[in-house]
């Protein structure tokens, strides 16, 4: 049985930019703004780094495949540099190689790194990546809204929930958001909005409006990581280190045979829970100070608290109504905004949310900071909830 | 036993626009215009293929030899289009296979060949068309959408061809230059009387004299036209009766073209007793006149999908954009969303046409699991043997998930879509069509249906693959 990474690898520092509509930055040009910010935290020189892993998704906007735009934005010269892509889970997976390096021993220092510049596509929402050729010959190509709506219709008939309730809780979602964004200076849109606002607003993919959907913005977001002992060494006391980096990747149980009800997502409870036994979480209810989950659409907020154990199955309409997700709730969800309203520019926002839980730990998080904090939990899916990746990252500090 | 019809089946497609409101909107123009009743319009993921394949899908093929389709608005001019129909009909590809064009006649002329045929094998005949008309056009009122398929055979003849007799012509009473949208018409009067009325009835005469028969021995009277009293007028021009005149079908379908004939004949033969005669007659640049006698087996058959039911299902449709839209009659800007990528590898789609056109998923040779698409590894028993062949579509199937999406780009937004379970426990994300908000549930059973995936605008290429229509719920 492998032992795992918990508390192998230390991040030292973290960086991440003002998330929006960046007009006046490319994609070459945030990853210095997050790489800047890390490095000065970190309190390290450039040269100091050994290796790098870059995350962005989409090749139709951005800096152009590979890991070479990255070398060349950050001039990470003669070390080696991997791109790395996972959907929407693209932040996390940069920040596994890196943390991977690092616990295997085969470097010191890493970065992990991720940007995503979706403010150059021209729309909104975002584009319909190529599902390959022969994927493409037969599967609908919906939007990313439409693909988790899809949630609701299967959660809807499992518990015989009222659409009109179900529509509440998820509003309440996205209201909770806006009110947390409202006290998070980098997010991308720190406005309250009304319930009946959030209610009446558009339909984008039935039952989902457009307040039931996430900012589609650019960012960038870095962290770099080292072990306990170099962290030691370079005079950081307490840092903060890794728990858990865990992944699970669709198969094809979910979306080619009818073994699953369509109501939660498989990969979520899959790498839940062997996040949850690596990092020595027991009660998810009670021992997670905070979470950032991948709130791309309300309704993913709202099955992904079942999906994590915080709420019981069937439970998570009655519980969001409740405010146990608020900022003064029992487990504060989303303290910065998450990604409906901090933003989501996709390479980013894995790191985006390790951030979150990062400043929180340290007591460093301004006006929105938390009381005790011990374990954050980092929530970041890609793809659609029948096809996707979910990756778990757990945050803690070295015992 | 003499060669004739051993089946027949027909489709329409679900959207009939409501021709008042067409007249509204060119009375600013043409005070004068008006429109009873309605017409069916072809979906914008509707063509002659699609039609064909519904109409053809029900009947017996087991032992067809070979296939003709018929049309003036085939896709593609050339690359065969009946070879496209065949593949999602599931026939074999040792089977011969035409196309029948240049003429509304080409329907009546493709059963014609297919009866006359010395060959012993069944041979399926279609004829579809879904022509455009030019907005205020006459036509764009008198024109369907449709399809008729036939089998033909020896054995299990519910009619029999007695008598036959064509005309070759050069009369000209509309026509379309390749390439061109829409048809040019002559003036209608001269059609009706110098054309329809006197190239018909002399090949009447020369069919009957054929079989035998009397003009008043027709109990049924097909004439392919929709142009109000003129079937009254040949009729009795040729001595048939008023009373076997054959419903012409403009009030909830339209001039379905190539198949209009057929289609008319379809309805007949719901109606005909043993022993009573058809007479169907197509014209364009002459015409064709064939007359049939229905044989004792036609009281033993029923179509799956016959002329009375396909046009009872019609959804009236008020709203005009949609006419003009589906077809390109208008180019309205969907946004740079509906900027995608549509090239279509042929090697792909020729690697996968079991997948893509015939909707075979793949059996486990080990554990039975089916799947789709066909992958290398079983995802119940992890087997990697080859699978076997398993078709999906006419297997029972219902919604697992459901949404409407209003962002991504559709020629019909929203875009249905959601993954769908069959009987067999393989699951497939799917377009949903012709959806009835009401029966779009978790649970709802869904009948799958061949069309257009999307088109390649820029290399002038349309997809096909399967979408599921979601059916009312027995017993809700």
């Amino acid at each position: 049985m492998a032992k795992g990474i918990s508390d192998k690898v230390a991040i030292i520092g973290m960086g991440c930019t003002k998330f929006g509509e960046r007009w006046d930055a490319g994609t070459e040009h945030l990853l210095i703004e997050a790489y800047k910010e890390a490095l000065a935290d970190a309190g390290i020189e450039h040269k100091q780094i050994e290796a790098a892993w870059y995350g962005s998704a989409l090749d139709n906007v951005n800096a152009g495949n590979s890991a070479i735009p990255a070398a060349m934005a950050l001039r990470l010269e003669g070390i080696p540099v991997s791109r790395v892509e996972n959907m929407c889970a693209t932040g996390t997976e940069a920040l596994r190689g890196a943390a991977y390096a690092v616990a295997s021993g085969a470097v010191d220092i890493a970065l992990a790194i991720g940007a995503e510049k979706l403010k150059d596509t021209g729309y909104g929402g975002l584009p319909v990546p190529f599902k390959g050729t022969l994927n493409s010959a037969w599967m609908p190509m919906g939007s990313a809204p439409a693909g988790f709506a899809q949630l609701a219709s299967s959660y809807r008939a499992k518990y015989g929930v009222a659409p009109e309730d179900l529509k509440r809780a998820m509003a309440h979602v996205s209201w909770k958001s806006h009110e947390n964004g409202v006290k998070s200076p980098k997010a991308h849109l720190r406005k309250s909005v009304s319930m009946d606002t959030i209610l009446n607003a558009p339909m984008i993919a039935e039952p989902l409006g457009l307040f039931d959907c996430c900012g589609v913005s650019d960012g960038a977001a870095a962290a770099i990581v080292t072990t306990p002992e170099i962290a030691a060494a370079l005079g950081k006391i307490d840092p903060v280190t890794i728990k858990s980096i865990q992944l699970s990747v669709s198969a094809g149980r979910e979306s080619g045979t009818d073994q699953w009800d369509g109501s939660y997502v498989p990969n979520t409870r899959n790498a839940v829970k062997k996040a949850y036994e690596e990092a020595g979480i027991k009660d998810p209810r009670t021992d997670l100070s905070m979470i950032e989950v991948h709130d791309c659409f309300s309704i993913t907020e709202l099955v992904t608290m079942e999906d994590l154990g915080v709420s019981r199955d069937g439970e998570a309409v009655k519980d969001i109504l409740d405010g146990r997700y608020d900022a003064d709730g029992a487990v504060p969800c989303q303290i910065d905004g998450g990604l409906k309203c901090f933003g989501h520019p996709i390479g980013a926002s894995g790191l985006r949310m390790a951030y979150e839980n990062y400043l929180q730990l340290q007591g460093r998080a301004g006006d929105r900071q938390l009381g005790k904090v011990d374990f954050g939990l980092c929530h970041n899916l890609g793809g659609v909830p029948f096809n996707g990746v979910a990756a778990i990252t757990i945050l803690g500090r070295a015992k | 036993m003499a060669r004739g019809i051993t089946s027949y089946g027909t489709y329409i497609p679900r959207i009939r626009i409501d021709r008042g409101a067409i007249a509204a909107m060119h009375k600013w123009a043409f005070p004068n215009a008006r429109g009873k009743g309605a017409r069916a319009l072809a979906n914008w993921d509707e063509d002659t293929i699609t039609m064909s394949v519904e109409a053809a899908r029900a009947l017996p093929l087991e032992n067809i030899s070979s296939i003709a389709f018929a049309s003036t608005t085939a896709p593609y001019a050339d690359l065969q289009n009946a070879t496209l129909v065949a593949a999602p009909l599931g026939l074999d590809s040792n089977i011969g296979s035409a196309d029948f064009s240049g003429s509304l006649r080409a329907g009546g002329s493709a059963l014609l060949g297919a009866l006359e045929s010395a060959k012993k094998g069944d041979a399926l005949v279609i004829a579809s068309d879904a022509r455009r008309a030019k907005p205020a056009s006459a036509q764009e009122m008198s024109f369907g959408a449709g399809a008729a398929a036939f089998t033909v055979g020896n054995d299990n003849v519910i009619a029999r061809l007695i008598g036959s007799a064509s005309r070759t012509m050069p009369f000209v009473d509309h026509y379309r230059t390749n390439g061109q949208p829409y048809d040019y018409q002559w003036e209608e009067r001269w059609i009706r009387n110098e054309g329809f009325g006197k190239i018909i009835p002399p090949a009447v005469e020369s069919a009957l004299a054929e079989s035998g028969l009397k003009a008043g021995d027709i109990n049924h009277f097909c004439l392919a036209t929709t142009m109000r009293g003129l079937a009254a007028t040949i009729a009795k021009k040729c001595g048939v009766d008023g009373e076997a005149l054959t419903d012409d079908l403009s009030a909830n379908c339209g001039d379905t073209g190539t198949a209009h004939g057929l289609m008319m004949l379809a309805a007949a033969l719901e109606k005909a007793q043993p022993g009573e005669r058809i007479m169907l007659i197509t014209f364009g640049a002459g015409c064709d006149v064939m007359i049939f006698e229905a044989t004792e087996e036609i009281g033993n058959y029923r179509s799956a999908s016959p002329a009375s039911a396909q046009l009872a299902r019609g959804e009236v449709e008020s709203n005009y954009g949609k006419l003009l839209s589906f077809h390109g009659e208008l180019d309205l800007d969907w946004g740079m969303r509906s900027e995608l990528n549509e090239k279509i590898p042929q090697t792909q789609q020729y690697r996968a046409s079991d997948q893509l056109a015939s909707f075979v998923g793949g059996k486990c040779t080990d554990c039975g699991s089916v799947q789709f698409p066909q992958l290398g590894k079983c995802i119940d028993c992890g087997s990697m043997e080859p699978t076997t062949p398993h078709n999906l579509s006419n297997e029972a199937a219902s919604v697992a998930s459901y949404t409407g999406d209003w962002l991504q780009y559709s020629p019909a937004p929203p875009l249905y879509f959601g993954l769908v379970n069959f009987k067999s426990g393989v699951r497939l994300l799917m377009e949903y069509v012709d959806v009835d908000p009401d029966n779009l549930k978790v649970g709802a059973p869904l009948r799958m249906v061949y069309r257009i995936k999307s088109i390649d605008n820029d290399r002038h290429n349309s997809r096909y693959f399967w979408k599921a229509v979601p059916m009312a719920s027995k017993g809700a």
